[in-house]
C-alpha cells in the first residue's frame, strides 16, 4: 500500500534489525572482552607500583613508567632465563613435533598389525597426571643424573606433549586422499619424499595447532623447574620471576611486568599463526 | 612400443576374491576400455597394471618383461586417477614438473617437456595457478598433463570424466580422443560408463564380478555379445531378454502370443534378445506378434523410445518416430526384425549359435 503505512507497521524488533549474526556479534564481543581484560590488567599492572595497583585496579597507568621494568633487568637474570625458557621449549617442541608426526604417520597411513594398540597407547598418556609421578621421575632424573639440567625438563615436556599431538596428527594425516600418495608413487617418490614433500605441506595446519596446544603449557610451566632446577644459571622464566614474590609482600608491580614479557613471546607467536590455526581448526568442517 | 600381456591375473584382499584369473592382451597404441558396473574389479586391475598394489597370483608383462616386482615409477606408466590427485600445495608448474625432477631430467629438459605438454593442452596462461584456482576441466588437462611430461608408454585413466558435468564431459572425451592420436601410447581407460567405452575404445573390455565378459571391438560387441551380462550392458536403452519357449519355426510367451523370426537355434526354451531398434509395433492385438501394454513414451526429439509390458511382465523398449506416439495403457503388438533378434541360452546365458 502506503509507503508510510508500511514504514510503520513493519517496524522491526530487535532481534530481527540485528539478525541472528548480530547477537552473535554481540556474544563475541563480551566474549573478546572477558577474554582481554585479565591480560589488559596484566599489561597496566606492569607500568603501576604496589601501591597504585590496590588503589585503582583499572586505572590507566602512566606508560613512560619503565621503573618494574628496569628493575626486571637489574635484579634478576631475565635474559638468562628467557633465554633458558627459549632452550627448554624450543628443543622440547622440535622433538614433540618431529617424534610425533612420524609417529602419526606411520600409524595413520600404513596398515599394519597392532596400529591400533600403538595408537591408544599414545592416547593412555592423556590420561595420566604427570604430576602425580614427580617422586619416581624425580628418582629417574637424579639416576640418569640429568637433575639440574635442562634435559630433565625437555624430556618430561616431550612425554606431556606426545600424546596431543600424535591424537591430533594422526587424525589429519588419515584424513589425506590415498590417491595422493598413490600419484606420488606414481611419480617415482619414495616413502620418504611422500611424507616429506606430498603430506607433510598438507598437515601444516595440524602441525601449527598441536604446536599451540603444546607451547603454550611448556612456556608457562612452573612446576617441573621447580622440582628439578636448583641452579640459578638454568632456571627458566616462571621460575626466575618468583624471586619478585616473598613470603610476606610481594612486589605486584615487578611480577606483572616480568609476566607482560614473558606472556609477549607466545602472544607474538600466536597472533602470527593464528591464521594457519584457525585454518586448521575449521578445514574439517568446510570440506 | 607398448604392449601389455596379462596372463592368469588373481588378486585377494585378505579373504575377498576380487579378480579371478584375468587373460588379456593389449596391442601396442591400443586404446582399451575396462568397463563393468561398481564393484567388478576394473579399477583394481587398472592398479595392478598401475604396480600400486602388488599381484596375488599370475603375471603381468609389458613388452614381455616380467612387470610383478617392478615399482611403479620404473614401469613406464603414468596415471591419471579419477579424483585427479594433484599436490594442492604446488601450482600447476610444479605438479607437472615434480615427477619430471625425479626422474632425474636435466632443468632445461624438464622446463622443455613442460612448455611442449602446456602448449599442447592449453595450460600455457594457468601454469603459476594453484590446482585450487582451477576449473575442473583445467584440473583434469593438468592431471593428463603431469602424466604426460613423464613421457610413459602406457596410460592409465581411471575413470576420468566422472567428476566433470555433463557439457564438458563430452568435450573433454573428444580431448583425449585425439590425444591418444597424436601421441600414440598405448591407453588403458576405467569407466562404468558404456558411451564413453563405445565413442574411445579400440578394444572394449566388459568385466563383472572379477571376470572378464568379453573382449572385442565397440561394434562385436553390440552386434554379437557373448552373453547376456554383455548385450544388456552395452546399448541405450538396454536390451530386452525375453524368456520364451521355441517350436523349432516361432517363439511363443504364454499366454503373450507368439513370432516368427526365421532360423532359430535348436533349444526348446531360450532368451530371444531385442535391442529398441530390433522390434516393430503396431496399435492393437493380432495373431502374429507377442502382445503387450504400453507403460510409457520418452520423446527425445529426433525418435522416442516406447516402453511397454509383455504378458509375462517383461519391460520392451521399442524405437518409434516422434510422430508415432503410443498412449499409457494402449494395446500393441511387437513384431521382430529377425537378423537382429540375438538367442542366448536360457540355462547360463551365453549366445547361441544358429
Amino acid at each position: 500500500m502506503s509507503l508510510a503505512a508500511n514504514s510503520y507497521y513493519d517496524r522491526k524488533g530487535i532481534l530481527a534489525t540485528l539478525g541472528r549474526d548480530g547477537l552473535l556479534q554481540i556474544i563475541l564481543i563480551a566474549n573478546t572482552i572477558l577474554m582481554l581484560t585479565p591480560i589488559v590488567i596484566m599489561v597496566f599492572s606492569a607500568f603501576k607500583t604496589t601501591p597504585e595497583i590496590f588503589k585503582a585496579p583499572f586505572a590507566i597507568p602512566d606508560f613512560t613508567q619503565w621503573a618494574n621494568f628496569a628493575r626486571i633487568w637489574s635484579e634478576t637474570n631475565f635474559l638468562r632465563y628467557l633465554l633458558n625458557s627459549f632452550v627448554v621449549t624450543g628443543a622440547s617442541m622440535v622433538l614433540i613435533l618431529t617424534l610425533g608426526t612420524m609417529a602419526a604417520y606411520a600409524i595413520g597411513r600404513y596398515a599394519f598389525t597392532g596400529a591400533n594398540f600403538i595408537l591408544m597407547f599414545f592416547l593412555a598418556g592423556l590420561t595420566l597426571p604427570l604430576k602425580l609421578a614427580i617422586i619416581p621421575l624425580f628418582m629417574l632424573m637424579r639416576d640418569l643424573s640429568i637433575l639440574n639440567n635442562q634435559l630433565s625438563l625437555i624430556f618430561v615436556y616431550t612425554a606431556m606433549g606426545l600424546p596431543t599431538t600424535v591424537f591430533i596428527m594422526t587424525g589429519f594425516i588419515r584424513s589425506l586422499p590415498n590417491e595422493l600418495e598413490d600419484a606420488a608413487r606414481m611419480d617415482g617418490a619414495s616413502e620418504a619424499r611422500i611424507m616429506w614433500s606430498i603430506m607433510l605441506p598438507l598437515v601444516r595446519p595440524a602441525l601449527v595447532i598441536a604446536g599451540i596446544q603444546n607451547v603454550v603449557p611448556i612456556w608457562n610451566d612452573f612446576f617441573f623447574p621447580l622440582v628439578f632446577i636448583q641452579n640459578d644459571s638454568l632456571k627458566t622464566l616462571p621460575q626466575g620471576l618468583t624471586t619478585f614474590m616473598g613470603e610476606y609482600t610481594t612486589d605486584w608491580g615487578v611480577l606483572f611486568s616480568g609476566l607482560t614479557l614473558s606472556a609477549a613471546p607466545i602472544i607474538l607467536i600466536y597472533i602470527l599463526l593464528s591464521k594457519q590455526f584457525i585454518a586448521g581448526m575449521t578445514s574439517g568442517a568446510v570440506k | 612400443m607398448a604392449r601389455l600381456s596379462l596372463r592368469g591375473i588373481k588378486k585377494r584382499f585378505r579373504t575377498a576374491d576380487v579378480l579371478h584369473g584375468i587373460d588379456l592382451e593389449i596391442g601396442d597404441r591400443e586404446f582399451a576400455v575396462f568397463v563393468g558396473p561398481s564393484g567388478c574389479g576394473k579399477s583394481t586391475l587398472l592398479r595392478l597394471i598401475a604396480g600400486l598394489d602388488p599381484i596375488t597370483e599370475g603375471e603381468f608383462f609389458l613388452n614381455d618383461q616380467r612387470m610383478n616386482d617392478v615399482p611403479p615409477s620404473r614401469r613406464g606408466i603414468a596415471m591419471v586417477f579419477q579424483s585427479y590427485a594433484l599436490y594442492p600445495h604446488m601450482d600447476v608448474y610444479e605438479n607437472m614438473a615434480f615427477g619430471a625432477r625425479l626422474m632425474g631430467l636435466s632443468k632445461q629438459e624438464v622446463e622443455g617437456r613442460i612448455a611442449d605438454t602446456a602448449r599442447m593442452l592449453r595450460l600455457e596462461a594457468l601454469l603459476k595457478r594453484k590446482p585450487r584456482e582451477l576449473s575442473g576441466g583445467q584440473r583434469q588437462r593438468v592431471a593428463i598433463g603431469r602424466a604426460l611430461v613423464r613421457k610413459p608408454e602406457v596410460f592409465l585413466l581411471d575413470e576420468p570424466l566422472s567428476n566433470l558435468d555433463a557439457a564438458l564431459r563430452s568435450e573433454v572425451r573428444l580431448e583425449i580422443a585425439k590425444l591418444h592420436r597424436d601421441i600414440g601410447g598405448t591407453m588403458v581407460y576405467v569407466t562404468h560408463d558404456q558411451v564413453e567405452a563405445m565413442t574411445l575404445a579400440d578394444k572394449i573390455v566388459v568385466m563383472n564380478a572379477g571376470r572378464i565378459e568379453q573382449v572385442g571391438s565397440p561394434r562385436e560387441l553390440y552386434e554379437t555379445p557373448a552373453n547376456t551380462f554383455v548385450a544388456t550392458f552395452i546399448g541405450s536403452p538396454r536390451m530386452t531378454l525375453i524368456d520364451v519357449a521355441s517350436d523349432g519355426a516361432r517363439l511363443s510367451l504364454a499366454n503373450g502370443g507368439s513370432v516368427a523370426t526365421g532360423p532359430l537355434p535348436s533349444a526348446p526354451s531360450l532368451k530371444l534378445g531385442l535391442r529398441p531398434d530390433a522390434v516393430r509395433l503396431t496399435r492393437g492385438h493380432f495373431e502374429d506378434g507377442l502382445w503387450a501394454t504400453v507403460v510409457y513414451t520418452e520423446y527425445l526429439g529426433d525418435n522416442a523410445y516406447v516402453y511397454s509390458r509383455l504378458a509375462d511382465g517383461t519391460l520392451l523398449a521399442a524405437r518409434t518416430t516422434p510422430n508415432d506416439l503410443y498412449a499409457p495403457d494402449e494395446a500393441v503388438t511387437v513384431t521382430v526384425e529377425p537378423s537382429s533378434a540375438h538367442y542366448f541360452s536360457a540355462e547360463d546365458g551365453r549366445r547361441l549359435a544358429l
